[in-house]
């Protein structure tokens, strides 16, 4: 029954060489797929979403700037609702932000065992919950609370600062473990060398360690600020829905690009204008959320090439 | 620096009629709330402006008492102590811990540079003690890369990130941030166990350059370095300081067989 080395050889060397080859068509399709996927959907979202400038002869100017969203009467303006969307946005991201990095620092550098064991599992509990919940809850509390606190000027609650609050609500999630793990990434070699200066605690954490973990806490931000940009129900479900001129102020409701584009899309007709107009949103949603993936890789490669 | 002038300097000088800077007296240090102890009844006497090597094997305690000296035990849960702790005669556990590491500054082992410009490096220290002029910052800037023989090469490139240099000159860096807030006293736990060759001689000079003005206090690895630049050596071997004294009298005629062993190296 012995074998020669040769035969022996050939019968490993068989298969072996047919799973390299196996492998390699497996997860080569895997990423031929996940790259056509990518590609097709830019693809179809800019046809369909420029044939609004070139074919049914909006101009895109006029679609930027123009102050009234109302398509019964052929009225495309799209500022209100990108001034809707990105002031919940940047609202949103100014309320999360203090809190996040508060906690942050907290968890990170005073009391590591407590943010580790409860803190942190506490907040990722938040990320859980559907998005459904959180308009809800926000169109009992948060609306609530805008009548209460603002009288008649704040009409029915709802309004652009009640979107952003809930937005705030969703994002700190994400902002805070992010922010967490920007801080825990911190060598400690460095909190070490500031103490040894002579340094305090808060002199360390501020000169020392939020600088270092800067880029990261950038990253962080914008993650945040991807969510609450793309974020739809929640929202709808609290800003009042208004999209045919600009919001005057944080009190006002309005409508995000987010929420025009889906409460717009039972009246329209496929192929027609309107149908057309809801995919140029749509475009600007895309075009918005590569341009956040653009600025966190470069941050990341310049921290990076910092850190050389 | 001279050649002259290094060879001068690494002749070693008296201990003995010396002013004492760090005074260890019956000193005892646990791990673990007590579970350890990785001191036992230290005693010691650090001379003023002079170098002080610690040796001993891995695990001897020898960064634990380094560290006593500029509290950097606090940040370690569970560390308790018991004995005296003196510098410049006050109690250093009694001490503002901060005030004390602004006087007792320490290099650590590996070259930990800020992820900030040379210049901001060196500032950090000095700038959070209150502000300075541009003036200010540029001659202590000056000085202290003079002292660690860094000047020179990076005199016209302050604003170069501290995280671009080399391990050597990382070092020296960092040796230089300690200096700027004008210590008395340089802690350095194996400062050159990171280093090349080369950088490792530069540092063991700047040591013993230092240790005109300074008093020095370094933890190695090495015996021949202890021999290169301090003036006192002690010998510790598992939380027990086996035997100090002058580097000449501890590594030509040890008293203890502990010491001969090691020095002999029959362990490591
Ligand atoms: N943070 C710590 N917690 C518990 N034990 C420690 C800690 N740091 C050091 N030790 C122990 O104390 C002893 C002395 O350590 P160390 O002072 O670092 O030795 P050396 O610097 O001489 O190599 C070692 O046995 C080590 O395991
Ligand atoms: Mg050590």
């Amino acid at each position: 029954m012995a074998k020669t080395k040769e035969e022996y050889k050939d019968k490993k060397m068989m298969p072996k060489g047919q799973l390299e080859s196996v492998g390699l068509g497996l997860t080569g399709a895997c990423v031929a797929v996940v790259a056509i996927v990518v590609v097709a959907l830019i693809f179809m979202v800019a046809q369909q979403g420029l044939t609004t400038f070139f074919a049914d002869g909006i101009g895109f100017g006029s679609f930027i700037t123009g102050q009234n969203w109302i398509p019964s009467d052929g009225r495309f303006g799209a500022l209100p609702l990108i001034v809707g969307s990105f002031s919940v946005t940047l609202l949103s991201t100014l309320f999360t932000l203090p809190i996040a990095l508060g906690s942050a620092i907290f968890v990170v550098e005073i009391q590591p065992g407590f943010g580790r064991k409860i803190f942190q599992p506490l907040v990722e509990l938040l990320v859980g919950i559907p998005s459904v919940v959180y308009g809800l809850i926000g169109l009992t509390v948060v609306n609530a609370a805008m009548r209460s606190i603002f009288g008649a000027a704040a009409g029915t609650g709802a309004g652009i600062l009640s979107g952003a609050i809930v937005l705030a609500v969703m994002i700190l999630p994400t902002v805070t473990t992010l922010s967490i793990d920007a801080l825990a990434a911190v060598p400690n070699a460095y909190r070490e060398g500031s103490y040894a200066l002579g340094c305090t605690r808060w002199q360390t954490v501020w000169h020392v360690v939020l600088k270092s973990a800067m880029p990261s806490l950038m990253t962080a931000v914008i993650m945040g600020m991807t969510r609450a940009f793309g974020e739809t129900l929640a929202v709808q479900m609290v800003i009042g829905g208004v999209e045919k001129s600009m919001p005057a102020g944080l009190l006002d409701p309005a409508a995000t690009l987010t929420t025009a584009l889906t409460s717009g899309l039972s009246n329209a007709t496929t192929g027609s204008v309107e149908y057309h107009a809801l995919w140029s949103l749509g475009l600007i949603l895309l075009a918005m959320s590569l341009f956040f993936i653009l600025i966190i890789h470069l941050i990341g490669s310049k921290g990076a090439a910092k850190h050389d | 620096m001279s050649q002259d002038r290094v060879f001068e300097q690494s002749e070693h000088r008296s201990v003995q009629g010396v002013e004492t800077e760090i005074e260890v007296k019956d000193f005892d240090l646990w791990y673990d709330n007590g579970g350890f102890q990785a001191l036992k009844h230290i005693n010691l006497d650090i001379p003023k402006s002079r170098c002080t090597a610690f040796i001993g094997p891995s695990g001897c305690g020898k960064t634990t008492l380094l560290r006593t000296f500029n509290r950097m035990c606090d940040f370690t849960e569970g560390v308790k102590t018991e004995g005296t702790l003196k510098f410049e005669g006050q109690q250093i556990f009694e001490m503002d811990a901060n005030a004390l590491r602004v006087r007792v500054g320490m290099v650590f082992q590996h070259p930990n540079p800020f992820p900030m410009s040379i210049r901001d490096n060196i500032l950090y220290g000095p700038a959070r003690m209150g502000k300075l002029s541009k003036e200010e910052g540029d001659e202590i800037c000056e000085r202290t890369l003079t002292e660690a023989a860094l000047w020179d090469e990076v005199k016209d490139n302050l604003a170069k990130s501290g995280l671009a240099l080399s391990g050597g000159q990382a070092q020296r860096l960092c040796i230089a941030r300690a200096l700027a807030t004008e210590p008395e006293v340089l802690l350095m736990d194996e400062p050159t166990s990171a280093l090349d060759p080369i950088s490792t001689s530069i540092v063991e000079q700047l040591m013993v350059e230092l240790a005109q003005e300074h008093t020095v206090v370094v933890v190695t690895h090495n015996m021949q370095q202890a021999t290169r630049v301090a003036d006192k050596t002690a010998f510790f071997y598992r939380g027990n300081l086996i035997e100090s004294g002058p580097t000449v009298e501890v590594f030509s005629n040890p008293k203890e067989q502990r010491t001969q062993e090691y020095l002999s190296g029959r362990f490591s």
